[in-house]
C-alpha cells in the first residue's frame, strides 16, 4: 500500500481516495476494521475495499439512523466500526444515534461525513454539510477532525482505528495539495499544524480551505510585504489552545477560515476562547454566511463568499487596517 | 429454578419496583410492572450474563430499548448481585447514576437507552458482531408496544433479516397503553406479527406473565433456523396491582402511602397464593 509522505504542495488525490487505501491497508492487518455503509461504498470510494474484505463491510442500505446505531452496536461488541456516509445526512438525519448511540454510550465509531461542506456543490443544500461543526460541538465525548490534505487524512484514519472513543472526520471529494509542515513532530489529534509563519496576520483554517488560506498568504507576501501564518487546525474539538493562544499574542489581526456556516463552528471556537482570555485582536469568520446559500459547485460556492486566494487576500488586507 | 420460585421472585421483584418509585417520587410504574415478568425470566433463566461475566465478550447481551421502565431492570439486577440493592435508595437523587433511563454507569446495563427507537439497531449491530467472529451469544433487546412507530426499529428489523440474524432475539412488551392513550388509537401499529413476518422475521405470541410459556418459548429459540426472532409478550400495564392494571395513569404515576399499603396487602396475598 502507498505511504502518503507529508510532501509540499505537490498534486495530491482527494482525501476520500487515501480515506479508502489507508482504510484498506488497515483492514488487511486487523480484521475487527469494519466499514458500514448506507449505499455509500461508491461515494466513499470503498468499492474496492468491499471487494477485497467482503466479511469486514455492513451494508445498511439507505437508513442513516439504523447505520449509525448498527455501527455503534458492531463497537460495543469490539469492532473499530467506520460509519460511513455523505456528512449531510450522517450528521443530520441520524444526529440522535452520534448523540445517545455513540457519544452518550461511549461506543467508540468512527464517523466518517463524506463530502462534507459544499463538496456536492451544484446539488444543493439537501446534500451540503455547513452545520456539522456545530451541532457536533454541542455533543460531549465527540472529537472532530477534518483533514487538510492527503497526510493528514491518513494519519487521522490510523488514529481514529486505534481510538477507543468516539470520533468525527469529515472531507470532501476535492484533489488536494499536501502542504508541508514548519513542525515535523507527529501528527496528533488536538494539535493544530503550522504550515507556514509570519508576524502579521493568521489564517487559522481547517479542511479543505487550509489550502486557499494558504495561497493567500503567499500571494500577500509577494504583493503586499504582509507576513501570515497559516495554520491546519485539523482538530476542531478539542481545540489546540496553546497554539491558538500562541499565534494570537504574536500576529497583528486572525482570519479564521472554514467550509461550515459561520455560527457554531471553528470561527466562533476562536472567538469563544480568545475573549475569554481577553486575548483581543482583529478578528474576522470566514465561512458560509447564514443566508440561502449561493448555487454552484464547490469552487464557485467557495469564491462567491471569498474562501480563495484573492478573497482571503483581500480581507486579510482590509483586517489589518482596523489593527490600531 | 422452579416456575413457583419464579412466581415469587416476580412478587418480590414487584414489591421492590414500587417500594424504590415511591422513594423516588418517581418512575415508570405501570411499564415497569408489566415487564417485568419477563425480565425475570430473561435474568433467571435465559441470559448468559452474570457479575462474573459482564466484562467477557462471550456474555449475551441484553439491551433494554424502552428504557423508562429502568426500575424493573434496577430491581432485577441488584437481585444477580450487579450492585447492591441499598444503592436503589439513591434513585433520582442527585448526583445518582440510578436515574431514569439505564446508563452503563450501573454494572449491567450495556447500552445508554431512554430515546425511543434505539434498541435495536444497537442489538443488531452486536448480533452481527457475534456473526462476524462466529462468536455464540446472542442478543436481546425489549421494545415497548408505544415505540414501533419509530422508524429505526423498521429499518433495524430490515438489517436484522438482511443479515440472518437468527442470534437475535426481540421481545415487545404488547401492553397495549401508551402515555396517550391505547396503541390501537395512538398509531396503531397491529398486526405487528405480520409485519414483522413480511420483514422476514419468525415470530411467535406468548403471555408476558405465563412463565411456563416464556420458558417454553424462549427455549425454542431461534424460531426458524437464519432468521431474527420477535416474542410478542401479551401483557398487562400495572400487573398485580388491581387499581393500575390496564389504568393510563400509572404510565408514571407514583403511589401515595396508602396506595402503597393496598399494593403491599395485594402482593401479601399473591405470595400466600403461589
Amino acid at each position: 500500500m502507498e505511504a502518503v509522505a507529508e510532501n509540499t504542495m505537490v498534486k495530491g488525490k482527494a482525501n476520500l481516495e487515501v480515506f479508502s487505501s489507508t482504510l484498506q491497508e488497515l483492514a488487511n492487518a486487523d480484521k475487527n476494521i469494519v466499514a458500514v455503509t448506507s449505499d455509500s461504498r461508491g461515494s466513499g470510494k470503498l468499492v474496492p475495499f468491499a471487494q477485497k474484505f467482503p466479511k469486514q463491510i455492513v451494508e445498511i442500505g439507505i437508513a442513516e439512523q439504523n447505520l449509525v446505531g448498527v455501527a455503534a452496536g458492531l463497537a460495543s461488541a469490539g469492532k473499530k466500526a467506520f460509519a460511513v456516509s455523505p456528512a449531510c445526512f450522517l450528521t443530520a438525519r441520524a444526529l440522535e444515534q452520534i448523540k445517545n448511540d455513540v457519544a452518550y454510550s461511549d461506543n467508540p465509531v468512527k464517523l466518517v461525513g463524506i463530502s462534507a461542506g459544499v463538496s456536492y456543490g451544484a446539488l444543493g443544500s439537501t446534500h451540503h454539510s455547513l452545520h456539522d461543526f456545530a451541532v457536533l460541538r454541542a455533543i460531549n465525548n465527540m472529537t472532530i477532525v477534518a483533514p487538510a490534505d492527503n497526510y493528514e487524512t491518513a494519519q487521522s484514519i490510523k488514529l481514529a482505528a486505534a481510538m477507543t472513543k468516539p470520533v468525527y472526520l469529515r472531507f470532501g471529494k476535492k484533489n488536494m495539495p499536501g502542504l508541508d509542515a514548519v513542525d515535523k513532530s507527529p501528527f496528533q489529534f488536538g494539535k493544530g499544524r503550522i504550515i507556514r509563519e509570519g508576524n502579521d496576520i493568521a489564517f487559522i483554517a481547517t479542511g479543505e480551505t487550509v489550502y486557499p488560506a494558504w495561497q493567500a498568504a503567499e500571494k500577500l507576501s509577494k504583493d503586499f510585504g504582509i507576513e501570515a501564518t497559516v495554520i491546519s487546525m485539523h482538530t476542531i474539538k478539542p481545540l489546540d489552545y496553546d497554539l491558538l493562544e500562541a499565534t494570537a499574542k504574536k500576529c497583528k489581526a486572525i482570519i479564521t477560515v472554514e467550509e461550515h456556516s459561520i455560527f457554531g463552528g471553528l470561527g466562533e471556537a476562536c472567538a469563544s476562547f480568545l475573549l475569554q482570555n481577553q486575548i483581543v485582536k482583529s478578528f474576522q469568520i470566514v465561512g458560509i454566511p447564514d443566508e440561502y446559500t449561493v448555487t454552484g459547485s464547490q469552487n464557485d460556492i467557495f469564491n462567491h463568499y471569498g474562501i480563495s486566494e484573492t478573497g482571503l487576500a483581500k480581507t486579510a488586507v482590509e483586517l489589518l487596517k482596523t489593527v490600531k | 429454578m422452579t416456575v413457583n420460585e419464579m412466581k415469587k421472585k416476580s412478587i418480590e421483584y414487584r414489591k421492590k419496583i414500587l417500594t424504590y418509585i415511591y422513594g423516588a417520587n418517581a418512575g415508570h410504574t405501570g411499564g415497569s410492572l408489566s415487564c417485568i415478568d419477563i425480565l425475570n425470566v430473561l435474568y433467571n433463566h435465559v441470559l448468559n450474563v452474570s457479575p462474573g461475566n459482564f466484562s467477557s465478550p462471550d456474555r449475551d447481551r441484553y439491551i433494554q430499548s424502552k428504557g423508562h421502565t429502568v426500575e424493573a431492570l434496577y430491581v432485577v439486577l441488584a437481585d444477580k448481585g450487579f450492585f447492591p440493592e441499598e444503592d436503589l435508595n439513591t434513585m433520582c437523587k442527585y448526583k445518582s447514576h440510578y436515574i431514569g433511563h439505564p446508563t452503563k454507569k450501573v454494572k449491567g446495563v450495556e447500552q445508554n437507552t431512554g430515546a425511543l427507537g434505539h434498541g435495536l439497531p444497537l442489538a443488531v449491530g452486536n448480533a452481527i458482531a457475534a456473526k462476524m467472529d462466529d462468536k455464540k451469544f446472542r442478543v436481546f433487546t425489549l421494545l415497548g408496544d408505544g415505540e414501533l412507530p419509530e422508524g429505526t426499529n423498521w429499518e433495524a428489523a430490515l438489517t436484522a433479516a438482511q443479515y440472518k440474524l437468527d442470534n437475535l432475539c426481540a421481545i415487545i412488551d404488547h401492553n397495549k397503553l401508551q402515555i396517550s392513550g391505547t396503541t390501537a388509537e395512538v398509531c396503531d401499529t397491529s398486526p405487528i406479527d405480520a409485519k414483522f413476518e413480511n420483514f422476514g422475521w419468525a415470530v411467535r405470541h406468548v403471555d408476558g406473565h405465563n412463565f411456563d410459556e416464556m420458558i417454553k418459548t424462549f427455549g425454542a429459540l431461534p424460531f426458524e433456523k437464519d432468521k431474527p426472532s420477535l416474542i410478542i409478550a401479551h401483557t398487562v400495564k400495572g400487573k398485580g396491582v388491581s387499581y393500575m392494571e390496564n389504568q393510563l395513569k400509572w404510565h408514571h404515576g407514583v403511589p401515595d402511602a396508602k396506595q402503597m399499603e393496598i399494593a403491599m396487602q395485594e402482593f401479601e396475598e399473591a405470595m400466600a397464593a403461589v
